[in-house]
């Protein structure tokens, strides 16, 4: 064998693996639809799609903005405090009127984004404390609104949680309309470079003369804006304020998204259709081993295993 | 850079001639960030004793240590894991998970009791510090992962959260919770006990100087022939012990394995040895500080269910705007000591 072959048999194979990590999260999902058609039954129906689509759609636009948090070296842990914050803020505000309880519910959002974002950019505190501090206060603060669910009787909620368009619920149209939005600002601006050449290193991306403080803040505060929209989706759809739980392990299955579409947490990419993907991946998988009598608890251990296995692969693309 | 300097006692200190020695500015920056924690933790008890006739008594005091022991010792292993740079956010659901296996175990006796935890917690320690060490994966979502995954793995034990195991109040282990010596509680003595043997390793063996070392700077450590992923590997399963350990201590004391216990005590655990001036970028830190960390923190909270009329979810804003302030404080110190220099 001549050295040349051999040299084409590796790139082949990189090629492969390179593939693979790059499409794999659309395969997974493809595996676990099949396996589902296959072994599940009422699987396959409109109702069963459209449950499984609402039931996505927060976690998809958390991951969006945890994205793009990763995408700059950073990590956003505060997002599921952040949906109970701006549940509690919805519930407080909505004898007020719908519009102001939105508003007042995006503003919590927006500000929590912007004590974690200039901790990060201003301080220079590493971003998982800064936003475990969030993470914590944050839903501190969410229970000294509202100390206890309550419920939500108002026509617009209603309408958000539960009406659709062509059979299309409105939840799932802004995901998708948010996940456009997301990829086009990643892609085609110039705040979207800036951005991947944060991740990719800050300190080049400083000595380029990039606005790195103004951009690192507009990711958390984007990161923050997204959660609350999620949270105010999921209130709207349980039609109920719930700080205690709204939430909780959210920043775990946002990341998983985001990892497992192919972003690496070491920055500089960012993978917006494979975050999607991903986020439709451990709901498909939560959904098959619930489907299947496995207990909740499996579920968190089997999503465990996904994550460090999505890491380890993600770890082989940094080697390359 | 890495505020290693602290760590050195200034007779130790190599000073040139040409050099002057530290400046006053300096050295007082190094005071605050050392002793800062301590400072605040003799304020807060002064004015808690002038606020609170109920604070300075013995009951109250005794009830501060006693549920000041669990976190300390779980902030034991966690400083060890943030001296060389890393974090452990699984250190909650080991905590819990610890206390529902020795619950169980203690059924079959007081070893079982206190080995199962152990064993489980360890091992999920060690898995921990594999991944991170030898597959380089990220600490904190190789924690995180975990966290999810203990969390899972204690459900699963307890048929759901359904069950709650009960302990035996008679046999020894109940003791190990429940007993007193010279009036104060047996776990506070083992907490004690284990900060002391655990000041001596930190500071004093060649492992605390590997800890150390791979937390100043990794390549160099490995240059100087450091084992580093051995060293990282220890750390992270020293913490899975600690937490087992507090977990079954805890269950000891409560005389059950109570599922719901451990939500967020990463972050009290964080707190207290960042509050304690260990720094979260490594290199840096001592144990005594966590103590002192987590000592504030409990009397905080202790001043909080004091006044009464707030509700205990003020305790978690009032955590987390004090880990804020403190990581701010930290960050502010290091650059200026980092500029005087």
């Amino acid at each position: 064998m001549t050295e040349l072959t051999l040299r084409a048999t590796l790139a082949d194979r990189q090629r492969l693996r390179h593939l693979l990590q790059e499409y794999g999260v659309y395969a997974g999902v493809v595996v676990l639809l099949l396996v589902n058609i296959a072994f599940t039954p009422h699987f396959l129906s409109t109702e069963n799609f459209r449950t499984q689509a609402v039931q996505v759609a927060p976690i998809v636009i958390v991951a969006l903005g945890m994205a793009l948090a990763i995408g700059t070296e950073g990590v956003d842990l505060s997002v599921g405090a952040v949906m109970a914050l701006a549940t509690s803020l919805l519930s407080l505000y909505l004898g007020y009127g719908l519009v102001v309880a939105l508003l007042m519910a995006a503003l919590g959002g927006v500000l929590a984004g912007l004590a974690s974002g200039a901790l990060v950019a201003f301080v220079g505190v590493q971003p998982i404390v800064a936003t475990l501090a969030l993470m914590v206060g944050g839903r501190g603060l969410a229970l000294v609104l509202l100390p206890q669910l309550k419920d939500v009787r108002n026509s617009g909620m209603n309408t958000l949680g539960t009406g659709s368009v062509l059979g299309i619920p409105y939840l799932v149209i802004i995901a998708a309309v948010l996940a456009v939005v997301v990829a086009f600002v990643v892609r085609r601006t110039t705040f979207g470079r800036q951005l991947l050449a944060i991740g990719d290193s800050r300190a080049a991306a400083k000595l380029a003369g990039l606005p790195v403080r103004r951009v690192l803040v507009i990711v958390y505060v984007v990161s923050g804006l997204l959660a609350a929209v999620a949270g105010i989706l999921a209130t709207a759809r349980l039609q109920a304020s719930d700080p205690t739980s709204l939430g909780t392990l959210m920043e775990l299955s946002a990341i998983t998204a985001v990892v497992v579409g192919g972003t690496p947490l070491s920055g500089g990419r960012v993978r917006i259709g494979g975050t999607v993907a991903g986020a439709v991946l451990i709901q498909l998988l939560t959904a098959t081993l619930i489907k299947h009598d496995l207990p909740p608890s499996w579920t968190q251990i089997a999503q465990a295993v996904v994550i460090v296995l999505a890491v380890y692969a993600a770890r082989e693309r940094g080697k390359r | 850079m890495n505020g290693t300097i602290a760590e050195v006692p200034a007779g130790e200190k190599q000073v040139f001639p040409e050099e002057r020695g530290p400046g006053r500015g300096e050295r007082l920056s190094a005071l605050a960030q050392q002793h800062g924690a301590l400072l605040t933790l003799v304020v807060a008890v002064v004015v808690a004793s002038l606020c609170f006739d109920t604070f300075l008594t013995g009951d109250n005091l005794e009830g501060m240590a006693l549920s000041s022991s669990f976190l300390a010792v779980v902030a034991l292993g966690m400083t060890f894991v943030i001296v060389t740079g890393g974090i452990d956010l699984s250190v909650g659901s080991l905590f819990a998970l610890g206390g529902v296996l020795a619950a169980w175990g203690s059924r079959y006796g007081t070893a079982v009791a206190l080995l199962l935890p152990l064993a489980v917690c360890g091992l999920i320690g060690l898995v921990n510090g594999l991944l991170i060490a030898r597959a380089r994966l990220a600490p904190f979502i190789v924690t995180l992962a975990s966290m999810l995954g203990a969390r899972g793995l204690l459900l699963a034990v307890t048929d759901e959260g359904a069950n709650t195991y009960l302990v035996d109040k008679s046999t020894w282990f109940t003791h190990l919770g429940q007993s007193k010596l010279l009036g104060v509680g047996v776990p506070v003595w083992i907490t004690v006990a284990l900060f002391l043997l655990g000041g001596v390793a930190l500071r004093r063996s060649r492992f605390g100087q590997y800890v150390y070392a791979v937390g100043g700077n990794e390549d160099a450590a490995a240059l100087m022939g450091v084992p580093v992923a051995r060293t990282k590997s220890y750390v992270y399963t020293l913490s899975g012990l600690c937490a087992g350990l507090a977990g079954a201590l805890n269950a000891a004391w409560l005389a059950s394995g109570v599922t719901i216990l451990g939500n967020g005590m990463e972050l009290d655990a964080i707190s207290a040895v960042v509050i304690g001036g260990t720094l979260l970028s490594g290199g840096a830190g001592f144990l005594s500080g966590s103590l002192v960390g987590v000592l504030l923190l409990k009397v905080i909270q202790n001043i909080i269910n004091q006044i009464g009329s707030l509700d205990s979810s003020y305790q978690q804003v009032v955590s987390g705007a004090f880990l804020a302030v403190v990581v701010i404080a930290q960050t502010w110190l290091a650059r200026r000591r980092r500029r005087m220099r």
